[in-house]
């Protein structure tokens, strides 16, 4: 789309749209460095927050329980999720099946957080007498966040796969390629960009999560926004903020250098198309 | 030596309720640049699927040197195709993509660099060995297409469109290099396209399709000058067709007067209608084989007088439009003539058309 | 059965389809255990009753939808239809505010250089890897009575002097917008970038006013991203109640904390199940509608 004359009030709103969405993250920015505990004024400049977290025993464990159930649900629903776009994708299925398939893929992510978790909590209370594999813990979250994964890594694979188009599939088969030689060294090469942008939005779910997590966790299996959450009544810790601003800074550092190297790319391909070629 | 000749017995294929083909029938000998020439949704695409393996037939079968290969999957079929979007492997650079089909057959290491290179100078694109595909141009794109199927030496070549998505200067350029290609391996080229200038540049031999059915096969000059009917007279250029009726043996009458023909047209007479009881058929004359006599020419038969109405610049030479007096609607009595820029003649001068009996191809329809 | 070529290779619409279970299988499996039969669970468990100390009595009646519609032993009180009402107007309010500032933000963003563009779209999620909690008690601070939003409410009159912003209804909006926002820019954005410009215009020469241009040339062919955005925000914000707890100082009781409530300290889980029940209902009829309207998926 080349650039068109936007109404000068579509600017504003859309600036006010940013603040919106920047706003609370540039208090947390600025809390993480305010000497005043609980002021809302500034109190000097610090790095207290920052160093005290290294000491912090409770933040620590919470941290370390919402990266590991982080990072294992977002295995699952990638392998999971992966192999279902797939699945879904590739094969004749009649007209009933797919729209069975596509209901089943779309409802989860429009359906409100709280429904999920209320329905796995009756469900795991009914799997309790049986097994008490069930018992409140790390693995009833973790079933949890990877069937709010699920549906969006198959969403983002999915897309993808209908762009790579049937063609590449052809021409691999035509030049003697076996089938599963065609699926490993031309579609999933291809498709792998899709799996890591698939798993990164399973992996921000299952940070933002609050609802699933404080239906299902147990006592030993408390995440950093549960602790939060427990620990409002007494005000935010500035330490709190210290982690988050890390967190927040690392996803902004790491978005910088993916836009980077696609301009750097891009200058290359102008480079290329102005140069003469036959 | 083995001669890889290809024949199709019988094909038909339905996609729903729709044939797409209508048991189509042909041999192709080793080594001919063949054409399927035909409108989009003539089938031809689907054909040229059957025969790559990417669409299985109804019925009938494909034969390729004597052995029955309906049933095998691409991946065993002697037979490489270059796609009409290409289908270049986004993540493989050019070197890569032409040695796609040499690793899937377990190549040895230093024969795969050998015959990748040479085919690289063959369609000259050496320098362009580490480029990836989406840094190349269209032309660029082709080549590699091309060289990435010709380098497992393929019993046979086919083509979908190779050239559609090209401009029409570069698509003359490559036009030729594609016989070139074509001569230097002495392989079966069969090229589907809906563009009658490209077929006749390249083919040794055209199938003209129309609706799932071959309806002329034979050389670029053959169809070009002696189509068999209507579909294939307009399909291959510009040209009159003209309402006759047989009066006489090699004498057919039409809307400006009679016309003497070199061969006696074969129509079957008409049963129902105006035309009942008469044999009726079309004559097809291409404008560029209608003259202009100049004062002093004269010729036995087949002089018209004619009026030009309109004169038209089309480049390379001048379309007149000229009518002539006769009974029957307007359109009938309306011809295209093409003339040397160097002749000229204005609208409302007075011509006399000559037109050789040769030249005269009566129409099955 | 009859061999067909499926992505050049020759084999049966069954053995493709059993390959199809294959890889479908281990997800699906997953759905249904994790996701179907609780939900069809739920909904068993909404008929049945609260027995004592929180047990479930598996005696079957319409009890709990009674009680939904406000008929108790003491008559009837409008409390939980108010309930729903308040929920479901947060809700849509939401999504008029999230649609308000998503379409100038879809525009904006689709009105820079390729990788600009880029950058602005990941921008819009960044703010979601921070957990939803901590931004929200980032608002309770921000909009307190010595911070500049305030300040500004002050000066042009909208609060009196030494009042806060939060907690309340405005503080609530604007947590709820914060939050949804990028779930509604998402599917504008990718509508606004589809958008055919001809067409608009097309309809600029037709019509020449800008706001029938607008809307005949632009609204009607991004009815299916607007249609999208509508859904992802208004379904999640039906069930959100933890921004209203935190922003609303408690006083704005919404369906998802009377679900909650069901769940923890009332240990009434059939009357829960039947509120979640209808919520489900909610979503999945918005769904269908959506299919009907617009296109088939989300991203």
């Amino acid at each position: 789309m080349s650039k068109r004359k936007l109404p000068i009030f579509a600017t504003v709103l859309a600036i006010i749209g940013f603040v919106l969405l920047y706003l609370p993250m540039f208090l947390v920015v600025e809390q993480s460095f305010n000497a005043s505990k609980h002021g809302q004024s500034w109190g000097g400049f610090t790095l207290d927050w920052y160093t005290g977290l290294a000491s912090n025993s409770m933040v620590q464990t919470t941290t370390v329980n919402t990266l590991i159930l982080a990072v294992v649900s977002t295995l699952i629903a990638t392998i999971l999720g992966t192999l279902l776009a797939i699945g879904i994708h590739r094969t004749p299925w009649g007209k009933k099946v797919g729209y069975f398939y596509d209901m089943s893929i779309n409802v989860p992510v429009v359906t409100p957080d709280i429904l999920m978790a209320i329905a796995l909590v009756s469900v795991f209370a009914l799997f309790r007498s049986w097994t008490s594999v069930f018992d409140p813990g790390m693995l009833t979250m973790t079933i949890a966040h990877v069937t709010l994964e699920i549906s969006f890594v198959v969403l983002v694979v999915q897309s993808r796969l209908v762009s790579i188009g049937k063609d590449q599939i052809e021409a691999a088969r035509d030049l003697y390629a076996s089938t599963a030689g065609a699926w490993f060294r031309v579609i999933i090469p291809q498709l792998s960009t899709a799996i890591i942008s698939g798993a990164l939005l399973a992996f921000t779910l299952s940070l933002d999560d609050f609802i699933l997590s404080f239906f299902t966790s147990g006592p030993d299996s408390q995440t950093l926004p549960l602790y939060i959450y427990g620990s409002l009544k007494r005000g935010v810790s500035p330490q709190i903020h210290a982690l988050s601003s890390i967190i927040f800074g690392l996803t902004l550092f790491i978005m910088i250098l993916m836009v980077l190297k696609g301009i750097r790319k891009e200058r290359k391909l102008l480079k290329l198309t102005q140069s003469p070629k036959g | 030596m083995k001669s890889f000749d290809l024949q199709v017995k019988n094909v038909s294929k339905s996609f729903g309720e729709k044939a797409v083909l209508k048991g189509i029938d042909v041999f192709i000998k080793d080594g001919q640049f063949v054409t399927l020439l035909g409108p989009s949704g003539c089938g031809k695409t689907t054909l040229l699927r059957i025969i790559a393996g990417f669409e299985k037939a109804d019925a009938g079968e494909v034969i390729l040197s004597g052995e029955v290969i309906s049933n095998k999957s691409p991946a065993h079929r002697p037979i490489n195709t270059v796609f009409q979007s290409y289908a270049l492997f986004p993540h493989l650079n050019v070197f890569n993509n032409i040695a796609f089909g040499l690793k899937s057959h377990k190549v040895p290491k230093d024969e795969i660099e050998k015959r990748v290179n040479a085919m690289m100078e063959m369609v000259n694109i050496t320098d362009l060995k580490n480029e990836m595909p989406a840094t190349l141009s269209g032309g660029q794109k082709q080549r590699v297409a091309l060289a990435r199927a010709l380098v497992n030496e393929p019993d046979i070549l086919l083509l979908d469109e190779p050239l559609s998505a090209l401009d029409a200067n570069l698509r003359k350029k490559l036009q030729v290099e594609l016989k070139e290609v074509q001569k230097k391996t002495d392989t079966t080229f069969i090229m589907v396209t809906h563009d009658q200038d490209e077929a006749i540049a390249v083919s040794d031999r055209v199938l003209v399709m129309y609706q799932g059915a071959i309806v002329q096969d034979g050389t670029p000059e053959d169809v070009y000058e002696h189509p068999v009917n209507r579909f294939v007279a307009t399909f291959m250029g510009e040209c009159n067709i003209l309402e006759s009726e047989r009066i006489a043996d090699k004498l057919a009458k039409v809307a400006f007067g009679e016309l003497v023909l070199e061969k006696d047209p074969q129509w079957a007479a008409t049963t129902e209608g105006a035309n009942a009881g008469k044999c009726c058929g079309g004559i097809a004359i291409r404008m560029e084989d209608i003259h202009v006599c100049t004062p002093n020419e004269s010729f036995e038969n087949n002089v018209f007088d004619a009026r030009i109405l309109e004169r038209i610049f089309r480049g390379d030479y001048w379309e007149l439009i000229a009518e002539l007096p006769g009974v029957g609607n307007a359109e009938s009595l309306k011809l295209r003539v093409m003339t040397d820029p160097d002749e000229i003649y204005n609208p409302g001068d007075n011509v006399k058309l000559y037109m050789e009996p040769q030249y005269l191809q009566v129409l099955d329809d | 059965m009859q061999t067909e070529v499926f992505e050049g290779k020759l084999t049966t619409r069954a053995r493709m389809r059993k390959f199809g279970v294959l890889l479908t299988g281990p997800g699906m499996l997953w759905l249904i255990v994790f996701l179907l039969l609780p939900t069809i669970f739920l909904m068993v468990l909404a008929f049945a009753q609260r027995g004592s100390y929180g047990s479930i009595n598996w005696d079957f009646s319409f009890e709990n939808l009674k009680r939904l519609v406000g008929f108790s032993s003491f008559g009837w009180s409008p409390d939980n239809l108010l309930i729903l009402w308040r929920s479901l107007k947060i809700a849509v309010v939401t999504t008029v505010l999230c649609i308000a500032f998503g379409l100038p933000m879809a525009f904006w963003i689709a009105n820079h250089g390729k990788s600009m563009r880029a950058f602005l779209f990941a921008l819009i999620m960044v703010p979601s890897c921070t957990n939803l909690v901590i931004r929200t008690s980032a608002w309770m601070t921000l909009l307190g009575p010595d911070m500049f939003p305030a300040d500004i409410a002050r000066f042009f009159g909208i609060i009196g002097a030494g009042d806060s912003l939060y907690p309340g209804s405005f503080a609530v909006y604007i947590g709820m917008v914060s939050s949804m926002l990028p779930f509604a820019v998402l599917p504008l954005y990718t509508s606004v970038e589809r958008l055919d410009w001809g067409i608009v215009e097309a309809s600029r020469d037709l019509y020449a006013g800008p706001i029938r241009t607008f809307y005949h040339g632009i609204l009607s062919q991004m009815m299916p991203g607007i249609i999208a955005s509508v859904i992802l925000t208004l379904v999640p914000s039906l069930g959100m109640y933890v921004i209203s707890d935190l922003l609303g100082g408690g006083k704005y009781m919404l369906i998802g904390n009377l679900i909650q409530q069901q769940f923890g300290a009332a240990m009434d889980w059939p009357f829960g199940a039947m509120l979640g029940s209808v919520l489900i209902i909610c979503s999945v009829v918005s769904l269908i509608i959506f299919q009907r309207v617009g296109g088939k998926n989300f991203v």
